[in-house]
């Protein structure tokens, strides 16, 4: 039996780049910011792509929720060795209240029409930092989940997912059709290189719209301010170890 | 592939790499082109393999990098 991947990627602002908060405090900029998959999805849609190398999986799906700048991931998805991607457009401005749960109805309702086995998606995205979209989406479908997988092995028809959890490892046995999300130390994704982008732009993407798939869009959680993280304050030099003691001693540290 | 085409190929592999360099792309397409300038008088055949051998393993060099730079910011972010 080989199976039907169905892997998540969101377009974040670029890990390296120095995030800026908007003076209204409404979110960050990310006009005229640098843009890529966020890791943790590359890290899924890399072993997708390695358990269809293993004969473990016979389609890798890659799908992105947003404007058509998305298209630029999947690209980056499919030039990975993704077989197809899915691009469900939303309008810009439903865009910036788009949560976690409006995407897990997509994932979910996705997963159900193109008859998937596994869904993987990153643990957590590097802008939001939500973790969630895994577990609604397991909920949604009603399957088992194995969320921070750090190794996928298949075991009949089982899949054996090793998870990362606090001080060390668990592995558990979940049944198929499953969601899993994949932790940092999952694999090393591999670079999308110039020909394999060249190559990619061969491949299909399919548009939907949330519309199509039934999915409200209207927003469940109001931001209410995004803020700086308070600056580091500056240190102060001493002179001597003297001096050191009764500075930390005025602290109230010794 | 003749061999010029070749070393076309993995120049613009690297200027495709480049992109991503910390310090900006100009300032890697600047020391990359410098770099394949100075050995353009070359027309001895297995000198110039073995330059092109030599590029193509910076590619991976440099691939490598970027994935290990990833990889630390995201530990240090995450897990530290």
């Amino acid at each position: 039996m080989s199976l039907r991947v169905l892997v998540g990627c969101k377009r974040v602002i670029d890990y390296a780049v120095k995030i800026r908060v908007k003076p209204d405090k409404t979110g960050v900029v990310t006009d005229g910011v640098k843009h890529s998959m966020n890791p943790f999805d590359e890290i899924a849609v890399e072993e997708a792509v390695r358990m269809k190398e293993r004969k473990i999986a016979s389609e890798v799906i890659a799908v992105s929720c947003g404007p058509s700048t998305s298209q630029e991931t999947l690209r980056t998805a499919l030039a990975m060795g993704a077989d197809k991607a899915i691009h469900v457009e939303v309008d810009p401005k439903d865009y910036s209240n788009m949560q976690p749960i409006h995407v897990s109805k997509i994932l979910a309702k996705l997963a159900k029409d193109e008859k998937i086995d596994v869904v993987i998606v990153g643990k957590q995205a590097i802008d939001d930092d939500a973790n969630q979209t895994a577990q609604m989406t397991a909920a949604f479908l009603d399957w088992p989940q194995a969320t921070f997988a750090s190794k996928i092995e298949k075991d009949g028809d089982h899949l054996k997912v090793t998870r990362e959890v606090d001080g060390g490892l668990e592995t558990i046995k979940v049944k198929l059709p499953a969601v899993i999300s994949s932790d940092l130390r999952l694999n090393e994704p591999r670079y999308a290189t110039l020909p394999n982008i060249m190559k990619a732009k061969k491949k299909p993407i399919d548009k939907k719209k949330p519309v199509d798939l039934g999915v409200d869009l209207s927003p469940k959680i109001e931001v209410i301010s995004v803020e700086d993280p308070p600056v580091r304050e500056a240190g102060a030099k001493v002179k001597d170890v003297d001096e050191l003691l009764a500075k930390l001693k005025e602290l109230g540290r010794i | 592939m003749s061999q010029r085409s070749q070393v076309i190929n993995v120049y613009k592999k690297l200027l495709y790499l480049g992109k991503d360099w910390p310090q900006g792309y100009h300032y890697f397409r600047d020391r990359c082109k410098r770099a394949f300038n100075k050995n353009k008088h070359v027309v001895d055949e297995k000198q110039i393999n073995a330059m092109i051998e030599r590029a193509e393993f910076v590619v991976k060099e440099i691939e490598a990098l970027y994935k290990l730079k990833k990889y630390r910011t995201l530990k240090k972010r995450y897990y530290e």
